[in-house]
């Protein structure tokens, strides 16, 4: 029985309700942007565990806005009280430790989030033909976050905080010519203090956030434009049902995703909440020791490594040995690490999206190439010497020898993926969603 | 055929789904704007920072204001003379609240002279109208105040007019007469503003 | 093809569990530590550590983020904290604040000694324990004092009257690469006025109440903490079902 699917929640509404929701259509679209965007949006009815992450970027996004509302108003961007206000808000603010705590684990998991969120695009191919600006955007996000983060990191002005921004700021100091005045134009002093703080509170509290907001309304509007992909990685829009109009696979966001969405948030909410509850330092690595030390300009901690979020990228910076007396290799290596990432989509020669119908080659590189990101991650948190050294080499630290070989692996995925994906035996992709 | 067949649908039980889910939900967020908004409160440092101010009498001449500052705001201590406490009685039928019925104040000094001792009066010095800070004027019969003034405040912002029991006269803008904070003497020679042994 | 996704997924669990079980990124290298029996639900020990902390430590070192008013959450009234716990000053809402003068710092330990009230939080609360029961001896040293824990603490030992002197003494010898290495031990060399057993649950206390301080909110923490996990386990139902529900309409 082929039954015309009307959602139950879009029945028109009656009475009073009906004609002020009329008044307010006759002004502004809002029953027009309902429909566009949940309740006739339609969706591919197939997805599984990894398009939670999306709507889940969403919600950490509006946390941390709130969250951080409610801290500014007791945080000082000043050199002389950023630290102790932040022990102000742990203390003597009512129920400050939480909100604190909010916004420090909401930084990380965001970063967990949106790792595994851009998992799924690079596994589905979700950046593929019409999707390269969705990706664009994405991958913008992920660039804005990181400032976000690198930015927010100086606030608390800690030992962490303060050697932390030291190290990165002076890898623009590494970019020949300019590098140096860059560097002292980056911090407004000839160190980093109290002007550093100031303008990293603006660009963190004001500049990188309004840039976010955009971005993701731009990330959102170019979804609705060409629709979700999906794990089979096949375009619902083919397939539509002249009875109805609509994808034959698809299924109006509300009311099924929203509440599919629903049972997503609960669950996440249960790991974000027992780490908050029971793990706010989550073993040193959501909030790390040396920063409950104040700001010491003239003490650097024994260990320092970024926090975890960065810390691939870092483990490549390290692995890139100075070449002409310049760091500006390593430098370069890791800004091109992030960078590539905007080129997938004309990268890709593939004609499936799906990693279901790739052929092994691509599922090879794939796994390689994520494999090698979260070994170099680990590789970035620990010193250089972990695994010892390898005396055949001349010495040379065994992990710094492994992180160069990974970020060849890293790299290649990126760079051998016109030919890969060019040869790869792939499968033919079904006519419907596997459902 | 379409995705979604509507074969299985039970509204009412849907309904109270909706219901179920949207309780918990309100719940949630009800919860999370617990924080929020207690965090706005005064803080532990605000609280200590609002601590009782003792105030040292020795050095106060009779007929002086001094001005301490409590919770941030200006608070007086005026040692009245004994022509200035018998003057007090004979303002009564000009005053708009001359028992201090509606007024604010700790019902220890909810008498005539509105003091624990008739000599030391102690007053909030905020306006009850817009909160300015009145000015003390005690010189009889002032030439801008009138030839009848009998000594008293004088708010500058909108000319409401007190008594120096800080009462308001009739028909001025301040409604209520000058709030008394609570207060209470460690000894003869020490005041203590904020704290009055009686719990807070 | 299901199982490939399923080893994508496995591998950040691996990693996760790797970086787990390996030390916390401040680790400390050398010395072995003993863990500390921490129990912030003792009030009575928490009340004791308050007053070694204000008796010993207080005399070099502050906790300028510590309220006293903070200290009925361990159980004491606020007259008990101004007649037991506060001397340099005599407002409750103060911090706790050493009457040591900074300049005089200077000239005595050639710094300021090192703020106490998250020192748990950078340390951990094993180190402490194992570092303020790990002094010993050293005529080498300038302050007399050297400690196991922390290689040329600037520090001498504040308990040794209650614990006693110990020396470091050769227990033995072990190989390594070939070099015989000889293995250190602590001994007690002149007695103080506690026994081993006194003093350990001495420092225990001490060590009690620095965690506490290093954040107050935890007990409170974690009580919430339970409370929003059963409620969001009524949520996930909730929501559950009413996706059930809906998604019987998905064919």
């Amino acid at each position: 029985m082929a039954s015309i699917p009307k959602p139950i929640s879009t029945s028109p509404i009656g009475g009073l309700p009906g004609k002020f929701l009329g008044w307010i259509d006759d002004r502004f679209p809002l029953t027009t942007l309902y429909k566009e965007h949940l309740g006739e949006y339609y969706a591919p009815k197939n997805f599984n565990l990894w398009y939670y992450f999306g709507s889940l970027a969403l919600l950490i996004l509006v946390m941390q806005i709130v969250t951080g509302i409610f801290l500014t108003m007791n945080y000082k961007p000043d050199a002389k009280f950023a630290f102790a206000s932040v022990e102000y808000i742990m203390r003597d603010v009512s129920a400050g430790w939480l909100i604190r705590y909010m916004h420090s684990t909401g930084a990380s998991m965001f970063f967990v989030v949106v790792y595994l969120h851009m998992m799924r695009g690079l596994m589905y191919g979700s950046y593929k033909k019409p999707r390269e600006l969705l990706w664009v955007f994405g991958c913008m996000i992920y660039l804005a976050l990181m400032a976000e983060a690198f930015f927010g990191y100086l606030l608390p002005w800690g030992q962490m905080s303060y050697w932390g921004a030291q190290v990165i700021i002076n890898l623009f100091g590494a970019i020949p010519f300019i590098g140096e005045d860059l560097a002292v134009w980056i911090r407004g002093d000839y160190n980093i203090g109290d002007a550093t703080l100031n303008r990293f509170f603006a660009f963190h509290v004001i500049a990188i956030p309004l840039v976010l907001l955009g971005l993701v309304a731009a990330h959102l509007t170019a979804l609705h434009e060409v629709g979700s992909n999906n794990p089979d990685g096949i375009e619902i829009k083919k397939n539509i049902d002249p009875k109805s109009g609509h994808p034959r696979d698809g299924i109006p966001f509300h009311p099924y995703y929203t509440v599919k969405d629903l049972v997503g948030v609960v669950v996440f909410l249960g790991a974000f909440t027992a780490i908050i509850f029971f793990a706010p330092e989550m073993g040193g690595y959501f909030l790390e020791a040396a920063n409950f030390i104040p700001a010491d300009p003239l003490k650097t901690p024994a260990h320092i490594a970024p926090v975890w979020y960065f810390t691939p990228f870092y483990a490549m910076l390290r692995a890139v040995p100075s070449m002409f007396s310049s760091q500006f290799p390593g430098v370069a290596v890791m800004g091109g690490a992030t960078l590539i990432l905007f080129a997938l989509p004309w990268l890709d020669r593939g004609k499936v999206r799906s990693v279901r119908y790739r052929g092994p080659i691509y599922k090879a590189f794939l796994t390689a190439f994520v494999v090698s990101f979260l070994i170099l991650g680990y590789l970035g948190v620990v010193p250089t010497t972990v695994w010892g050294q390898l005396s055949f080499l001349g010495g040379v630290d065994s992990a710094t020898l492994v992180a160069r070989i990974l970020t060849v692996v890293y790299f290649s995925f990126f760079i051998l993926m016109p030919w890969y994906t060019k040869i790869d035996k792939e499968k033919a992709e079904p006519s419907q969603v596997t459902y | 055929m379409s995705a979604i067949v509507l074969d299985q649908v039970d509204p009412q039980k849907r309904r109270l789904l909706v219901v179920a889910s949207s309780v918990v939900g309100a719940g949630a967020v009800a919860a999370v704007a617990v924080p929020l908004i207690t965090s706005m409160k005064p803080s532990a440092r605000a609280v200590a920072a609002g601590a009782s101010v003792p105030v040292n009498l020795s050095a106060i001449e009779p007929g002086q204001q001094l001005t301490v500052e409590f919770r941030g705001a200006p608070h007086w201590i005026i040692r009245r003379t004994p022509e200035m406490i018998a003057q007090l009685g004979k303002n009564d039928a000009l005053l708009a609240d001359p028992k201090s019925e509606s007024s604010k104040q700790p019902a220890y000094t909810k008498n005539a002279a509105r003091a624990l001792k008739d000599e030391w009066f102690v007053v909030k010095g905020v306006c009850t109208h817009l909160g300015c800070s009145p000015t003390y004027r005690k010189e009889l019969g002032a030439a801008d105040l009138g030839a009848d003034w009998p000594g008293g405040f004088f708010c500058p912002c909108h000319q409401s007019k007190f008594d120096l029991a800080g009462r308001v006269f009739k028909g001025m803008p301040a409604p209520l007469n000058l709030a008394v904070p609570q207060y209470m003497f460690a000894d003869d020679k020490t005041l203590i503003i904020g704290e009055d042994g009686k719990g807070a | 093809m299901k199982s490939i996704i399923r080893n994508l997924l496995a591998a950040p669990a691996l990693v996760l569990c790797l970086l787990a079980s390996s030390t916390t990124v401040l680790g400390n290298e050398e010395a072995v530590l003993d863990t500390a029996p921490i129990n912030l639900k003792d009030q009575a020990s928490l009340q004791r550590g308050a007053k070694t902390f204000v008796n010993y430590c207080m005399n070099c070192h502050n906790a300028s983020f510590m309220r006293y008013s903070h200290l009925t959450a361990i159980g004491l009234t606020e007259e008990q904290i101004k007649a037991n716990l506060m001397f340099g000053t005599d407002k409750i809402g103060d911090t706790m604040v050493s009457a040591l003068d900074p300049k005089d710092a200077k000239e005595w330990f050639g710094g300021l000694p090192p703020d106490l009230t998250l020192v748990a939080r950078v340390r951990g609360s094993d180190w402490l324990y194992t570092f303020l029961r790990s002094f010993h001896r050293d005529d080498a040293s300038p302050t007399g004092w050297n400690n196991t824990v922390f290689k040329n603490v600037g520090m001498p030992n504040p308990l040794h009257d209650l614990q006693g002197t110990q020396i470091l003494t050769k227990a033995g010898e072990k190989e390594e690469h070939g070099h015989k290495i000889p293995i250190m031990k602590l001994a007690i060399d002149r007695a103080g006025t506690m026994n081993q057993t006194e003093y350990d649950l001495f420092v225990k206390d001490l060590v009690n109440y620095l965690t506490y301080m290093g954040e107050p909110a935890r007990p409170a923490r974690t009580q919430l903490g339970v409370l929003v996990l059963l409620f969001l386990v009524i949520a996930f139902f909730a929501t559950l079902w009413l996706k059930n529900e809906y998604w019987k309409d998905v064919k």
